[in-house]
């Protein structure tokens, strides 16, 4: 293989990867508070969604990333008033928020399948991008990309060196004892859920103003699931997030290449890929460990008047 | 100041009245939100209720229509929802009922197309339970050796089984003949479900003889006995020496194969053919309605009609006022996020305190 493709599949690696790395961040966020969110491909299309509808409407790039933001958090205070509130099953509340928000989506979305936006152009991050394989490879792509670098290390460091962040990992393991500690263990849960949810709908206006730049159906093809698969493949670390997204993206990137090349191999068959191998990943992470780094109250709720 | 204070309730809220009438708060509230929804496309709320309601249940020709489309969510309703009991997330049933599909045309096209119908509807029905038993015995078994968190296996064999039977329909079960669609040739008349009355075909035999028979499993066996028991609390049944790790794999199994059989129904009956429009997400409502009927066969029944009869009206709705398909998908889900959060009262119930009480508690 020329160095040239092998820099180009790279990049487009990066390409790829960068909305799974946003989803998965921002479930890792929510379910770090004790809070399973499965409506993580809800959130994620209709974010995709908010942010083109924006992007058409004022043409400003970061209003729409702020649409998405903020659309895909109200969606997840959904799963925050079934969950928080009434009690109701974490796995299930999340299910019903997929099926909402992708029918939200492509209800809203109907009128503007195919209509073009422009959305974040690329550009060569100065001096950075002129560096020889890295600049190519990492350092000229869009501001969303360069974004999503600075992404896990903030994440690191909001969860092991602010206060807000620590009682936010403790609400995840034992609520009991955050509550002893003078902290409302419910409140921490709202920013887990409202911040996870917010970086989830960034991830989503990824889709929609960078890599297809127009509105289709079934914009995230089961990203957002797979980004729930990949926080456990993570171990619920932000660093390993990287790893996990950037894997997917490679494997994404050279189904594309692939199919554009031409292959015997049925498309159908390609397609199954990313799916397959997410399953795969999990084995792996199994191996490793059952279970290792999960939030020891995940998926549990905090029963009123506790 | 006056309030209110969450009190649990001794026991859950039981089938009555009470239960009902938070069930009917609970779906009045998410048809409203719903409907307001319509105002973004400017279509009056109302008008858009009644041809919901009237596409979906007004009058013989609708009812037909939702009692068809009733057989396949019953099935994999029913499916999903011995599962849940377990408190096994079944997720998979749309990858389920598409690899049904394709286990039932498999019977199709291995047996000589003059075959009865006595060989050829049962070789269907096996080849659909086989191949979508499979589909549940594979995460069933993943989660058994290796702990692997079965909703996202069951997921994604949805798409993977969804890709396989669009691969079999584009690739080697093409018609010769079909003009270049993707789709197999039409199946001969002994493949096909036959008629009882009207359109209504001999499926709803098959959910009947299906939910009688795992009535009867459930209530009269060690092994549907051992299912409840590991179901209400998996560590005493563990205690109980109760076989977890086999029930596991034999549920989920069990689970595929119903919703396989949905496909089967479908593929026979309704399109006589294998086509890739097949998945229309039954797997997906059947989450709904299993979760609506608190996993009772025959609140399933009843929810399964209502869900059908939804997504008739939605139909309607779509020719008529020209609202998304897609507008089922909100209903369905916002009716089941808010069905989740009513049912806190059937745990809890909200006491009023006066200020007097609150001061002689403080």
């Amino acid at each position: 293989m020329s160095v040239d493709l092998f820099i180009s599949l790279l990049a487009a690696t990066i390409l790829a990867g960068t909305p799974l790395l946003y989803a998965t961040l921002g479930e890792m966020l929510t379910e770090r508070s004790g809070v399973l969110n499965l409506g993580v491909e809800g959130m994620m299309i209709l974010g995709a969604f908010f942010a083109f509808f924006v992007e058409l409407k004022t043409g400003n790039h970061w209003l729409a990333v702020l649409a998405a933001g903020l659309g895909a958090a109200c969606t997840g205070m959904l799963h925050g008033i079934v969950c928080l509130v009434f009690q109701g099953n974490q796995t299930v509340s999340g299910l019903a928020l997929t099926i909402f928000g992708v029918g939200l989506s492509d209800y809203l979305g109907t009128p503007f399948v195919g209509t073009l936006t422009e959305g974040f152009q690329p550009f060569a991050f100065p001096l950075l991008g002129q560096l020889p394989f890295f600049g190519p490879v990492f350092f000229q792509h869009n501001a969303l990309v360069y974004l999503s670098y600075l992404l896990p290390p903030l994440l690191w460091l909001f969860l092991k060196r602010t206060a807000t962040g620590l009682a936010l990992c403790a609400t995840g393991e034992y609520p009991d004892a955050v509550s002893a500690a003078g902290v409302s263990p419910i409140r921490m849960r709202w920013i887990g859920i409202f911040g996870g949810a917010f970086i989830v709908g960034v991830g989503g206006a990824y889709l929609s103003l960078c890599a297809t730049h127009m509105w289709t159906h079934n914009l995230t093809a089961g990203k957002g699931w797979i980004a729930v698969a990949l926080v456990i493949f993570a171990f619920w670390r932000p660093g390993r997030a990287v790893l996990g997204a950037w894997l997917f993206g490679g494997i994404m990137a050279l189904q594309l290449r692939l199919q554009a090349l031409g292959t015997n191999i049925p498309s159908s068959l390609m397609m199954m890929l990313p799916y397959g191998l997410t399953i795969f990943a999990l084995l792996w992470a199994s191996a490793r460990g059952k279970g290792r780094g999960a939030p020891a109250a995940l998926g549990e709720n905090i029963a009123p008047g506790a | 100041m006056t309030g209110f204070r969450v009190v649990g309730r001794d026991a859950p809220l039981p089938l009555g009245w009470k239960s009902i009438a938070i069930l009917l708060t609970t779906l009045a509230f998410a048809f409203f939100v719903c409907s307001m929804l319509l105002l973004v496309q400017n279509k009056s709320p109302w008008t858009a209720f009644m041809l919901l309601l009237e596409g979906g249940f007004g009058g013989p020709y609708p009812l037909e229509d939702t009692l068809l489309k009733t057989i396949p969510l019953f099935l994999c309703s029913i499916g999903v929802s011995i599962a849940f009991r377990m408190k096994i997330w079944n997720i998979g049933a749309e990858g389920q009922f598409a690899l049904g599909g394709v286990g039932a045309t498999a019977a199709v096209l291995l047996l000589p197309p003059g075959s009865p119908v006595w060989l050829m509807l049962p070789a269907m029905m096996l080849g659909a339970a086989l191949a979508g038993g499979l589909w549940g015995f594979l995460p069933g078994m993943l989660k058994l050796r290796f702990g692997l968190n079965e909703i996202i296996s069951t997921l994604m064999l949805n798409y993977i089984g969804i890709e396989l039977m669009r691969y079999l329909v584009y690739g080697p079960w093409k018609d010769p003949s079909g003009m270049g669609f993707p789709m197999t040739a039409m199946f001969p008349p002994a493949a096909t479900f036959p008629c009882l009355f009207g359109r209504t075909h001999a499926g709803i035999l098959l959910c009947i003889v299906v939910a009688l028979t795992l009535v009867l499993f459930l209530g009269r066996t060690r092994l549907g006995f051992e299912l409840r028991a590991a179901g209400e609390n998996p560590r005493n049944a563990r205690y109980a020496r109760i076989r977890y790790g086999f029930l596991l794999v034999f549920v989920l199994t069990l689970s595929g194969a119903l919703a396989g059989l949905a496909g089967c129904v479908e593929v026979s009956a309704t399109f006589n053919r294998l086509q890739p429009n097949l998945c229309t997400g039954y797997g997906y409502t059947a989450i709904v309605v299993a979760w609506l009927s608190r996993l009772r066969i025959s609140s399933i029944a009843f929810f399964s009609f209502f869900l059908a009869g939804l997504k008739v009206g939605v139909e309607n709705l779509q020719m008529e006022l020209q609202v998304p398909a897609a507008f089922g998908g909100i209903l369905e889900g916002f009716i089941l996020l808010c069905v989740l959060a009513g049912q806190f009262f059937h745990h809890y119930r909200l006491v009023r305190i006066s200020a007097q009480q609150e001061e002689e508690t403080a």
